[in-house]
C-alpha cells in the first residue's frame, strides 16, 4: 500500500507536485520535501507564526495546514516575496529600520505584513499591531517592526 | 583614550551584512541544516519530576522498521565529578553529563533517558512510545523554599552543602551558601530613621526564544565527529563535548548555523552529545530537533527566587544600609546565578553598611540557564521596590533619591571591586530630563514608575583575522555568533579603522576550525571584546600595510603615516598610496596579507539603565496595560545605534513580560502545566506601545572606542519600574512576579 500521497498545487507561482504523507503538515513539506527551509518552525501549534504562509490570499500557519490541503490551490512563501527585480518593500524596510535581530520570526513576520497590505494597503498603527499579533518576536520588542511595516506600507503606496 | 573625536563609521546605521538572506528566508538555521543519508532523532523524557529509574527496556524499540538505533546514558562514558570552566562559569562534568542523558535518577519532568535515530522523525516519535522504562516515583520539591527545609525530599544522595567556602558534611538541597559583606549593618539600621524591609518571590520564567533547539551530527569511523548546530559559542560546545564524549578537543568540529535566539539559553549542552552517539551508532549523520513543549520543559529556564530585602536611609535621604536574603532556584543541578545576583542587587547606590547572603538550591525542575542578566532582574525587583518606597516615606522624588544615592567612578562595589567610570547618574539625569518624566501623567488608575539596574560585562576571549582582498575590501572571520547584528558592530570597527566603509569589509562567523578561540555570545560581550579583536586586527592589518607602502616607495616603514584610507610618505608628501592602490599592489610587494588578533580584554565597562513606564490597572480585571515606556542606558560609545536601540527594546519587552504575564505553572506533582506558548504568554504587538530609548554615551576608557556591552542590563529595571507604577496607580505594593491580574486583583481588594 502507497504510504505518500501525490498531490499538485501552485507555489510562489509555479506549478509543482510532490510526494507526502497524509499527516504532514504544509510546513514539513516545504521544509522537508520541497527544501524550502524559509519557513520556520517555532512551536508547531499555531502559536507563533514563525512558518506564516498565504494560501488562496488567505495568511494561515503552515503547521496547522496539512500538506495534502493544498492540493489545487496556490501557496506564497517567504521564498516567493522578494522579485528578480529585487526585495519587496517590506523586506526593504525589514532592513533600514533593522526590524530584526535574530531574524528566525521574521520570514513570518513579512510573509503576515504582505497579507495585511495586500488586504490593507493603510494601515493604522493600531491595526497593524492587531494583525501581527499573531507573530511571536522575541529580540525587538516590536517597535522596529511595526515602524518597517508601517514605513513599507507608504513606500508601496508612493509606487502606486 | 577614544581613538577619534569624530568617527566616519561608527555611530552610523548601514544595513546589516546577513540583512537579505534574512529578509528572504535564505539564512540556514541548525533545522535547516540537510544532508544526504540523514537519520531523524527523537529524545525520551521523563514523565515524572523526580524518580528513580530502575530498568529501561528498549528492545521493542529497536524492533520497529525504520529505527536505527537507541541510546541512554550508558552510551555515554561515566562522567567525571570534576569542574569545567566556560569562560562565564564552571561546568560538573557529571551533572553536565547526567543532565544530557539521566543516570539513575530523574530531577524533573522532561529530564532526557533515551534516545531514538529513525528514518523519519513520525517514526522516531512512535519508537520513543514503545521503549519501557520503570521508576520508582519520588515526592518532587518544587519551591526553593521548602527545598531548604531539613525535611525536604533530597535530590542528591551526595550534595553537601558549601557554605561561607567551607565543605560541610550536611546532606542539603542547598548547593552553596555565600556573603558579601561591608561595614557593619546593625550598626547602619540602629541610626537609619526609616527602615523597609519586605519579602519578594518570582515565578520560573523562559528565555522564550522562537527557534527551538537543534543539533545534527556526523561521527565518522576514524573518530571525527562534526557538529551543525545553533548555539551562542561553538567553542563552549566543542570544550564541552570533548570530556562528554571523552574524545580530544581536535576531533570536535562544531559549525555554527545562524541562531533564532538565544538570550543565555543556548550555551548549555543538550542535544549534541545525543545526536553525537546516535550517529556514532548509525553511521549516519542523525538531527535532533526539540519542539517547543521539550524547549519548556527541558531547557533554559531562569530561577524563580525568594528575596528578603532590608534597606534603611537617614532623613536627609541617605541611603545608610542594605540587607539582603537572596535563595534562588537552580533547577535539578546546582548552579543557579545566586552570585550574578547578589553582585548586582545593591551596587547602583553607595551604601555604606551591606550584607548580603546567597544561596543556591536544587529543586524538581530544568536545570536553570543564563537568562540576560541572569540574577539581576530578580534582585533588581527587591532592592527597587524598596528603594521606590524609602523615597516616597522620605517625600522625595524617586528619580531624585536615586540620584543622591548613587554609585559614582572609584566606589567599592559590595563584591569588592571598584566601579570604574560609569554612566549611573548620567541615566538617572538623562530619565529627569525626558520628555516621558517631564510629561505629567493623567487619568484614572494610571500610574508612573522608575527603576534603575547594573549589570556587569564580561571580556573573556575572542579572536579576528581580516585578509586583505586586491581590490582593497577585507573579508573579516570571527568567531562570535550574531544573535542581533554583531557582524555589523564588528565590521564597523575594523572598517572604521581601515578607512573603509562598512560594506566594504565582509564579516563571516567561521566555525571551530576556521579562527581562533572565541567564548559565547554572552555576557554582553561581543561588541566589546570581538570588537576589540577586530580594532586589533584592524591595526595589524595597517602595520602591515605601511610596510608594503615602504617597500613600494623603498623608504623605512616609520617614515608612511596612514590616515583617512590614505598611505603617506612623509619624506615626498606629494607620494600618496590609497588602501586600495596598496591592496592591488600585495602580491609584488611580499603576499598575500592577514591581520590577526587575539584578545582577552580586561577593560570591561559596567552598564546600569533606568526605565520609565506609564500604566493603568483596570480595577475590575487587574489588568494592566502598559501607556508609555521610555528606557536610558549608559550604552558607553554606540556602534551601530539602530541595534543598541533594538537591545533595550527588546529587553524592556522581555522584561514587561517577566513583570504581567511569564510563568511556569505546575501542578503539584511537579508537571508544567503550560509548556506552549499560547499558556505561556509572552508579549505580542499587540501588548505593547512603541518603547523609546534615551542612548546616554559615557564612553568606557576599557575600550578604545568606549564600547559598553548592551545587551543584557535592559532585562534589569521592567519588572521593578512595573511594580512601581502600579502602586502608584492603585495603591497597591506588589510583592511578586508575575503581577497577573488575578494577583494584582486579590492585593487590590486586600486594600479594601
Amino acid at each position: 500500500m502507497p504510504t505518500k500521497v501525490h498531490v499538485q498545487m501552485r507555489l510562489n507561482g509555479e506549478e509543482v507536485d510532490f510526494l507526502c504523507e497524509p499527516r504532514q503538515s504544509v510546513l514539513e513539506v516545504l521544509r522537508d520535501v520541497l527544501g524550502l527551509t524559509g519557513s520556520k518552525e517555532g512551536c508547531n501549534n499555531g502559536n507563533c507564526g514563525a512558518c506564516s504562509v498565504i494560501l488562496d490570499g488567505v495568511l494561515v500557519n503552515s503547521c496547522c495546514v496539512l500538506g495534502v490541503e493544498t492540493s489545487g490551490r496556490e501557496v506564497t512563501t517567504i521564498e516567493g516575496i522578494a522579485s528578480p527585480d529585487g526585495l519587496h518593500p517590506l523586506q526593504q524596510k525589514f532592513l533600514e529600520h533593522a526590524a530584526l535581530q535574530c531574524g528566525i520570526c521574521t520570514p513570518g513576520f513579512i510573509v503576515a505584513a504582505k497579507a495585511l497590505l495586500d488586504k490593507n494597503p493603510h494601515p493604522t498603527e493600531h491595526q497593524v499591531r492587531y494583525w501581527l499579533a499573531g507573530n511571536l518576536c522575541r529580540c525587538t520588542g516590536y517597535d522596529k517592526i511595526i515602524r518597517a511595516v508601517l514605513d513599507a506600507a507608504q513606500t508601496t503606496e508612493a509606487k502606486a | 583614550m577614544a581613538e577619534s573625536a569624530t568617527y566616519k563609521v561608527i555611530g552610523t546605521r548601514p544595513i546589516r551584512h546577513d540583512g537579505v538572506d534574512k529578509v528572504t528566508g535564505r539564512a540556514i538555521y541548525g533545522a535547516d541544516v540537510q544532508m544526504a543519508g540523514l537519520l531523524h532523532g527523537k529524545v525520551l523524557r521523563s514523565p515524572h519530576a523526580h524518580a528513580r529509574i530502575r530498568s529501561i527496556d528498549v528492545s521493542r524499540a529497536l524492533a520497529l522498521p525504520g529505527v536505527k538505533a537507541v541510546v541512554t546514558s550508558a552510551d555515554l562514558p561515566p562522567a567525571e565529578d570534576r569542574t569545567i570552566q566556560l569562560g562565564e562559569g564552571g561546568v560538573n562534568l557529571k551533572y553536565l553529563s547526567h543532565n544530557i542523558l539521566a543516570g539513575d535518577k530523574v530531577l524533573y519532568k522532561g529530564h532526557p533517558i533515551a534516545a531514538v535515530a529513525a528514518t523519519s522523525p513520525h517514526l522516531a516519535e512512535e519508537a520513543l512510545a514503545l521503549i519501557q522504562v520503570e521508576y520508582e516515583v519520588l515526592p518532587p520539591v518544587l519551591d526553593v523554599r521548602e527545598a531548604m527545609q531539613d525535611d525536604a525530599p533530597l535530590l542528591h544522595d551526595n550534595l553537601k552543602t558549601t557554605s561561607l567556602g567551607q565543605d560541610t558534611d550536611k546532606q542539603s538541597n542547598i548547593a552553596t551558601h555565600t556573603q558579601f559583606k561591608v561595614g557593619d549593618v546593625e550598626k547602619g539600621f540602629a541610626k537609619a530613621d526609616i527602615v523597609i524591609e519586605r519579602e519578594f518571590t518570582t515565578a520560573t520564567v523562559h528565555q522564550g526564544y522562537i527557534e527551538p533547539h537543534n543539533a545534527t551530527a556526523m561521527w565518522n569511523p576514524d573518530g571525527q565527529l562534526t557538529i551543525w548546530e545553533s548555539t551562542q559559542g561553538a567553542f563552549t560546545v566543542q570544550r564541552q563535548l570533548a570530556p562528554v564524549l571523552g574524545i580530544p578537543v581536535a576531533q570536535i568540529r562544531v559549525i555554527p548555523a545562524e541562531i533564532g535566539g538565544g538570550f543565555g539559553g543556548k550555551i548549555n549542552l543538550y542535544l549534541e552529545p545525543i545526536a553525537a552517539v546516535l550517529s556514532k551508532k548509525t553511521g549516519h549523520p542523525v538531527k535532533v530537533l526539540m519542539n517547543r513543549a521539550e524547549v519548556f520543559e527541558s531547557t533554559g529556564p531562569t530561577p524563580g527566587s525568594y528575596i528578603r530585602v532590608k534597606m534603611g536611609a537617614t532623613k536627609d535621604g541617605r541611603l545608610i544600609a542594605a540587607q539582603a536574603y537572596m535563595a534562588y532556584e537552580a533547577g535539578g543541578y546546582p548552579g543557579s546565578p545566586i552570585g550574578a545576583g547578589m553582585m548586582c542587587i545593591f551596587t547602583p547606590y553607595d551604601i555604606p553598611n551591606v550584607l548580603i547572603d546567597g544561596f543556591d538550591v536544587v529543586v524538581n525542575k530544568p536545570k536553570t540557564a543564563p537568562y540576560r542578566a541572569p540574577g539581576a532582574t530578580n534582585a533588581a525587583f527587591a532592592a527597587e521596590t524598596v528603594v521606590d518606597e524609602l523615597g516616597e516615606k522620605l517625600g522625595l522624588d524617586p528619580l531624585q533619591f536615586r540620584l543622591r544615592n548613587a554609585a559614582k567612578e572609584g566606589m567599592r562595589r559590595p563584591d569588592g571591586p571598584t566601579h570604574p567610570r560609569i554612566g549611573y547618574l548620567e541615566t538617572v539625569q538623562a530619565a529627569l530630563n525626558s520628555d516621558h518624566y517631564r510629561t505629567p501623567l493623567e487619568g484614572p488608575n494610571v500610574g508612573r514608575g522608575v527603576a534603575s539596574g547594573y549589570w556587569f560585562n564580561v571580556g573573556l576571549q575572542s579572536s579576528v583575522s581580516i585578509n586583505v582582498n586586491a581590490d582593497g575590501s577585507v573579508t573579516l572571520v570571527e568567531g562570535s555568533t550574531d544573535i542581533g547584528g554583531t557582524r555589523a558592530s564588528i565590521a564597523m570597527q575594523a572598517a572604521e579603522v581601515l578607512g573603509l566603509k562598512a560594506e566594504e569589509v565582509r564579516p563571516i562567523v567561521a566555525d571551530t576550525a576556521g579562527v581562533g578561540y572565541n567564548d559565547v555570545t554572552g555576557g554582553s560581550r561581543t561588541t566589546f571584546a570581538s570588537g576589540y579583536a577586530a580594532i586589533e586586527a584592524a591595526h595589524d592589518v595597517l602595520r602591515q600595510m605601511t610596510e608594503r607602502a615602504a617597500r613600494i616607495w623603498k623608504i623605512e616603514p616609520q617614515d608612511v603615516s596612514f590616515g583617512d584610507g590614505v598611505f603617506r610618505n612623509a619624506k615626498e608628501p606629494d607620494q600618496r598610496l590609497t588602501f586600495k592602490d596598496v591592496a592591488a599592489q600585495l602580491g609584488r610587494t611580499g603576499g598575500p596579507l592577514t591581520g590577526r588578533a587575539t584578545v582577552a580584554p580586561r577593560g570591561v565597562g559596567g552598564a546600569f539603565a533606568t526605565h520609565i513606564v506609564d500604566l493603568q490597572v483596570d480595577p475590575e480585571t487587574g489588568k494592566v496595560t502598559i501607556l508609555r515606556y521610555t528606557a536610558v542606558q549608559d550604552v558607553g560609545k554606540a556602534i551601530h545605534p539602530s541595534y543598541v536601540e533594538g537591545q533595550m527594546q527588546g529587553g524592556a519587552v522581555q522584561g514587561i513580560g517577566w513583570a504581567l504575564n511569564e510563568e511556569y505553572f505546575y501542578t503539584d506533582k511537579g508537571v508544567m502545566a503550560n509548556a506552549s506558548f499560547l499558556d505561556y504568554r509572552m508579549p505580542t504587538s499587540l501588548d505593547l506601545p512603541m518603547i523609546d530609548t534615551i542612548l546616554v554615551e559615557v564612553p568606557n576608557p576599557g575600550h578604545p572606542f568606549g564600547v559598553r556591552g548592551v545587551g543584557e542590563v535592559p532585562i534589569v529595571p521592567p519588572v521593578a519600574a512595573i511594580a512601581n507604577a502600579i502602586y502608584r496607580a492603585v495603591g497597591v505594593r506588589m510583592c511578586h512576579s508575575p503581577m497577573s491580574p488575578g494577583l494584582v486583583m486579590t492585593e487590590i481588594l486586600a486594600k479594601g
